[in-house]
């Protein structure tokens, strides 16, 4: 091409060069850079990036080095061990089993979960989105209708329910029953972007070249939309660790001998544990607040980015 | 305006179809029979299988939803096995206790929120402003029943406050006495839920104070004379106050919700507890009833606002 170029125009390269760079300098940053500028700027949110990184890479790799079976196991020698001894630094709970350990692999459970269940509900709720606002008229009004449906459901109840009948579940299965139930709020947000969107100068001029309709939705208006989607994502991370969290808790979410953020709360259910054994439940539930604010708190300041009146980051 | 509100109607009675046919086959595919727990295990397998039949559960399934139905109609909604009493009288007892805790939340949520709401979008950018932003942020990240946990270990156990199980005690005589027993039962539970709930009335009454500072009516206001005390009180506060009570239908939904949770962690005797309890039990008949209750109040929760909404806000009733 750049042969091509030089055929067909009377600019020199050096000129060309020049105007390149020229180009360069007054271009809208990348989002890349106007997010890392803006978390630069904000040193509270960078604090909250490094916990929430440092802590998701610890887990998952610690995790890997602890065998669970044998960690699950019964031993009586352990029973309500103190917290901060050189075996167990958490202490252990009524059967004996490490505190600590348990605390990392349920954070690896949950933090994954939470994670797949990002990824389904956010996928599926972009989509609902996107065609629901970018197709305005009878399909619309039908899937706002089936949205209108979805969001009448007890929520909690139906997952319970629905964990009741599968016989046989695990954490995969769990995550895909919780994103039948968890894309509503992503799904209306996008869908109102899109009616706004779907408005303007340039998909009408897409649609009069004769583009696909699928092109346009997702190559056209998804990109436009981006910042609004990760800002969403990233949002709804945070939510969705309580979501697991919370069912476990109440003992309809991972099996009990499957250590979750949740079943770890659970302990406090029984009245000595709440007062006497606080080890064995009290890191979870602050390990919970600590992530949640601390996603949440990235969350913010990725919205702060992506709406150019609030960026507190200087450029350039 | 009507029309609106008849509309929203219409669109009500199929999503209740939907919810009943929804809720009777997840019942269905629920293992075991309504037999199930009434019948020793020495029954006769000819005996269970006449049983069966008589009571249609061999017919195909729009049959057996059909008669479902017309039992509904009847307020029969059949026997809860694990407690051996018609499931009308098991939640009838039940609902009054979660239906006092939520409207007492939903009244303090109230009593937090509003002067929250309006002290903020009148020091816009200031210092309370930015307390009060920080305040429901936080309180929005943090799962609820987090919050519940650590409430009831600090107030219940700790500092022993509160009680910590029941919604009354147990040597509560007379009317005052017990009225006051139940009171002091729902006020941990009560307080945790309006501390940790006010964000969306907080933010909505932050936003429309802000809008309408700028507004004629208020410049007018200001030019009379009016006291800025009184213009925030009598004129701003009075034109949000609609929609504010919008919310209130809304809230009921989201109370409901977690009632799951706040019953579980206050061993509170309401139907979050009793539904708990139920999936526990295996209890199927107390299971379905209360899925289709919650899912009936959380449509009429919803079309309350939806309806309040459209009285105070043209832009809605436009479609």
């Amino acid at each position: 091409m750049a042969e091509n170029f030089e055929r067909h125009s009377d600019i020199s390269a050096a000129d060309l060069a020049r105007l390149t760079q020229e180009a360069q300098a007054e271009a809208t940053p990348s989002t890349a850079k106007i997010i890392w500028s803006e978390f630069k700027a904000d040193k509270p949110a960078m604090a909250a990036l490094i916990i929430i990184v440092g802590f998701i890479l610890f887990v998952m790799i610690g995790a890997l080095f602890i065998n669970t079976p044998k960690m699950m196991e019964t031993n009586i020698m352990g029973y309500f061990n103190q917290p901060f001894t050189a075996d167990y630094w958490l202490g252990a709970d009524s059967a004996g089993r490490s505190v600590a350990k348990q605390l990392i692999v349920g954070s690896r459970n949950s933090i994954g979960i939470a994670i797949g269940l990002t990824v389904i509900s956010s996928t599926f709720g972009i989509c609902w989105g996107l065609i629901s606002g970018y197709f305005n008229g009878y399909i619309d009004w039908g899937m706002q209708r089936i949205y209108d449906f979805m969001m009448m459901l007890p929520m909690t109840m139906m997952i319970i329910v629905l964990v009741t009948i599968i016989p046989h579940y695990n954490s995969v299965t769990l995550t895909f029953i919780f994103s039948i139930f968890y894309w509503e709020g992503t799904s209306r947000l996008i869908r109102s972007r899109t009616l706004a969107e779907s408005e303007k100068d340039y998909v009408a001029a897409s649609k009069a070249s004769g583009t696909s309709h699928w092109k346009i939705i997702f190559r056209e208006i998804m990109p436009n939309i981006s910042s609004l989607i990760i800002v969403d994502c990233t949002l709804s991370f945070a939510e969705n660790i309580g979501v697991e969290t919370g069912l476990s808790y109440l003992g309809f979410g991972l099996p009990s001998q499957t250590p979750s953020l949740g079943t770890m709360i659970a302990n406090a259910n029984d009245p000595n544990n709440i007062t006497q054994y606080w080890w064995t439940w009290l890191p979870a539930a602050l390990e919970i607040i600590i992530l949640c604010l601390s996603i949440s708190y990235v969350g913010q300041v990725l919205r702060r980015a992506a709406d150019a009146s609030q960026r507190q980051g200087a450029l350039d | 305006m009507w029309k609106t509100i008849l509309r929203r109607f219409l669109i009500m009675i199929p999503e209740v179809i939907i919810l009943s046919i929804l809720v009777f086959l997840l019942a269905k595919a629920m293992p075991g029979d309504p037999f199930t727990g009434s019948i020793n295990p020495k029954a006769d397998p000819a005996q269970i299988h006449h049983l069966m039949k008589i009571n249609g559960l061999y017919d195909p399934w729009y049959q057996q939803y059909w008669n479902w139905v017309v039992h509904l109609f009847h307020g029969n909604l059949g026997n809860s096995y694990q407690y051996q009493e018609p499931v009308t009288r098991l939640i009838g007892s039940r609902a009054a206790n979660t239906l006092w805790l939520a409207l007492f939340t939903m009244i303090l949520t109230y009593v937090f929120a509003l002067p929250m709401g309006v002290y903020a979008g009148r020091h816009e950018g200031k210092l309370p402003d930015t307390v009060i932003r920080v305040y429901t942020y936080v309180t929005y990240c943090i799962p609820f029943f987090v919050i519940l946990v650590i409430g009831i270990w600090i107030f219940g156990y700790v500092l022993g406050w509160f009680p910590t199980t029941g919604s009354i005690s147990s040597d509560a005589t007379g009317w005052l006495h017990t009225l006051g027993s139940r009171f002091y039962h729902i006020l941990l539970p009560g307080l945790l839920g309006a501390l940790f709930g006010t964000v969306n009335i907080v933010q909505y009454l932050r936003s429309e104070v802000i809008d309408s500072k700028h507004s004629d009516y208020v410049r007018t206001a200001r030019s009379k004379g009016v006291p800025s005390k009184d213009i925030y009180r009598h004129h701003i506060f009075r034109n949000s106050l609609l929609p504010i009570a919008a919310f209130a239908g809304y809230s009921i939904t989201g109370l409901l919700n977690g009632s799951i949770f706040t019953e579980t962690v206050f061993s509170y005797p309401g139907m979050g507890l009793l539904f708990v309890n139920s999936i526990s039990y295996r209890d199927y008949t107390v299971i379905t009833a209360l899925v289709l209750i919650y899912g009936i109040l959380n449509l009429i929760g919803t079309l309350l606002s939806d309806i309040i909404l459209s009285i105070v806000d043209p832009r809605i009733r436009i479609q």
